[in-house]
């Protein structure tokens, strides 16, 4: 099973549902942390760390020797990553989508694979559960190649909860495409809402189940629920707004670690996320 | 058309992470400033416009790339574009999925019978707009859509070239979250980023990530620390981050329940209480903004020097 928990606006408290969600259900599930750009999981479990993978794109590397110059790689390029200049061929590797084009239409074969690093992927254990977690590299641009990569660590026999980038754009969508739930945390102010009916609108372009998680539930207005009750979106979890939660926050801590009770009110959530798809 | 001889300076306000209040902050900044554009360039979640209530003047399409189409009719199901794709885009019986499709074209290129479109996609508008503190450029990022970074290159150059056009020398720009592709792309040519940043674990780690990307633009940046009561400690350790990555702290604001209560009243929260602790603090954080040798004008030298130090 995969559930993404995805937000629209960022810091509305999406990283805490996946964590506490992922640290409630223990050895049954794994976190993927996709939200690669900023990956913060890890900062709440402490995973103890076993591998760490480098993540690369594929680039081409040209043969100078090889070329003729006959500009045909360059004229496939739709990203603009291949340039003549004088008597040689350039490529801006920061620009290239591995598309694979100019390989394939090179008559010379006088391209060869070079690569780009992406990222690193790291995976570890904390308290029985397996954290996977994406860390895109300080100054590349391309994030989706490295959240699919994260993606291939998901475990058919687990509960995988993927924490999502934020926004509506390519990243969140690489994240959410193809998982069976989508949780969405919001809170209930106005660019809260602003942000959610975004983020609906992508959930349905990609045709997916979701329910709705409202943090700080108490800090704003009503419209929140007005348009979840409006579109027929579970509220299957309320947090409201306290101070002790948001200060073991900033340290570090898990709700559901300092205050076991929440881990219940989290293994809930999962049952009814379960009634959702049933 | 008026030539601005004077130096346009863009202030961007960026924080990594999400949440911290950094568009609660720009609008702030943009109801205490003179003489400026505005510039939404967090075109994935834009919520600037909640608080400013711009009256759109223009409005245009941001075309952002192409999406391949195969016409049944032609196609022969010999199998090629898929072979070839490599965003497993094209389904088993050749239909490409547009969320998929990265618009390489290549199966377009190599398609025996010619049998796929390429078509120009519109992803989203952008927009040109007077608000209650002057001119503001913004966008919508179609559902889905990619390219984002374009988008934030766009507006930020018709910030650009309004400012040139009609005499303003400031251009405050509401950035995106994250370090990604986006993001990159507000950074390049900014006179100053502003990092809103929170004592927490994430706001740290987040802004450790965001100076390290500004340094690779040589970007000078200042920080705020905002909900700065909420950890001391923490708010200690983004302090010597700031201090020791030579940069400025502007200021620090305490937990404050009227950043929420002025959003839902679409106001900016200096509007919200003048006289207010919060708009006093905010105020003297803009004066040490403006005044920084970064955003004087004519004190470029200086600025490099600084970076150099
Ligand atoms: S792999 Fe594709 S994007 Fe990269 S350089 Fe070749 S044609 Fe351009
Ligand atoms: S297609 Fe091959 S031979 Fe032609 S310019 Fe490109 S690398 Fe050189
Ligand atoms: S390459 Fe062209 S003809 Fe062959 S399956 Fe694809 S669309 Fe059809
Ligand atoms: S344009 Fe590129 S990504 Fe899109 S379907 Fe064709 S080969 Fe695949």
């Amino acid at each position: 099973m995969l559930i993404s928990v995805a937000s629209g606006k960022g810091g509305t408290g999406k990283t805490t549902v996946a964590t506490n969600l992922a640290y409630s259900l223990g050895s049954r599930a794994v976190i993927l942390d996709c939200d690669v750009e900023e990956p913060n999981a890890h900062l709440f479990l402490h995973p103890d760390m076993d591998t760490t993978e480098q993540v690369w794109a594929q680039v081409p590397e040209v043969n100078q020797d090889a070329c003729t110059l006959c500009r045909k790689c360059v004229d496939i390029c739709r990203f603009r990553a291949l340039v003549v200049a004088g008597k040689s061929l350039l490529v801006f590797p920061e620009l290239c989508h591995s598309c694979g084009g100019c390989f394939e239409v090179c008559p010379e074969n006088a391209l060869n694979e070079g690569r780009r690093e992406l990222g690193q992927i790291e995976t570890g254990h904390s308290h029985g559960l397996e954290c996977v977690t994406g860390c895109l590299r300080v100054g590349e641009a391309m994030s989706p190649p490295l959240i699919r990569k994260v993606r291939a660590h998901v475990r058919p026999d687990k509960i995988n909860i993927i924490d999502a980038p934020p926004g509506t754009s390519c990243p969140v969508i690489a994240a959410m495409k193809g998982t069976d739930f989508v949780l969405m945390v919001t809170e209930p102010t106005p660019f809260g809402l602003h942000d959610l009916i975004l983020a609906v609108e992508a959930v349905k372009v990609l045709g997916l189940p979701h329910g709705l998680v409202i943090n700080r539930s108490d800090m704003g207005d009503e419209k929140v629920r007005d348009y979840a009750q409006k579109e027929n979106i579970p509220i299957l979890m309320e947090i409201p707004y306290d101070r002790a939660i948001a200060e073991s926050y900033s340290k570090g801590k898990l709700i559901a670690e300092m205050w076991p009770e929440w881990t219940d009110i989290f293994q809930e959530l999962f049952q009814k996320i379960q009634s959702c798809l049933a | 058309m008026g030539i601005n001889m004077q130096e346009i300076k863009e202030l961007v306000v960026i924080s990594g992470k999400g949440g911290t209040g950094k568009t609660s902050l720009t609008a702030a900044f943009a109801a205490l400033s003179e003489n400026k554009v505005l510039c939404d360039a967090d075109v994935d979640a834009a919520d600037l416009h909640l608080l400013m209530a711009p009256v759109i003047e223009r409005q245009s399409d941001f075309k952002g790339g192409h999406e391949a189409v195969i016409r049944p009719q032609a196609c022969t199901a010999c199998g090629r574009c898929r072979e070839l794709c490599r965003f497993d885009a094209i389904s088993q019986d050749f239909i490409i999925d547009p969320i998929s499709c990265e618009g390489c074209g290549v199966c377009v290129d190599f398609c025996p019978e010619g049998a796929i479109d390429f078509i120009e996609k519109t992803c989203g508008q952008w927009y040109m707009s007077r608000t209650r503190f002057g001119p503001m450029v913004h966008a919508r990022l179609g559902i889905a859509e990619e390219n984002s970074g374009r988008l934030v290159s766009l507006v930020r150059q018709q910030a650009r070239t309004y400012a040139e056009e009609n005499g303003q020398t400031l251009i405050i720009t509401d950035g995106p979250p994250g370090v990604g592709c986006p993001v990159i792309a507000s950074l390049s040519g900014a006179t100053a980023l502003c990092i809103v940043t929170e004592p927490t674990v994430s706001g740290l780690h987040d802004m450790e990530r965001v100076i390290r990307l500004a340094a690779h633009f040589n970007v000078p940046g200042m920080v705020i620390i905002n909900k700065s009561d909420l950890n001391l400690d923490m708010s200690k350790a983004i302090e010597d981050l700031t201090r020791e990555r030579n940069m400025s702290l502007l200021g620090r604001i305490p937990f404050d329940p009227v950043f929420t209560k002025a959003m839902i009243q679409a106001k900016t929260i200096v509007e919200y209480d003048k006289e207010s602790a919060l708009s006093l603090g905010v105020r003297e954080i803009w004066d040490k903004i403006i005044t920084s040798s970064a955003m004087t004008p004519g004190r470029m030298i200086n600025l490099k020097e600084a970076i150099k130090a």
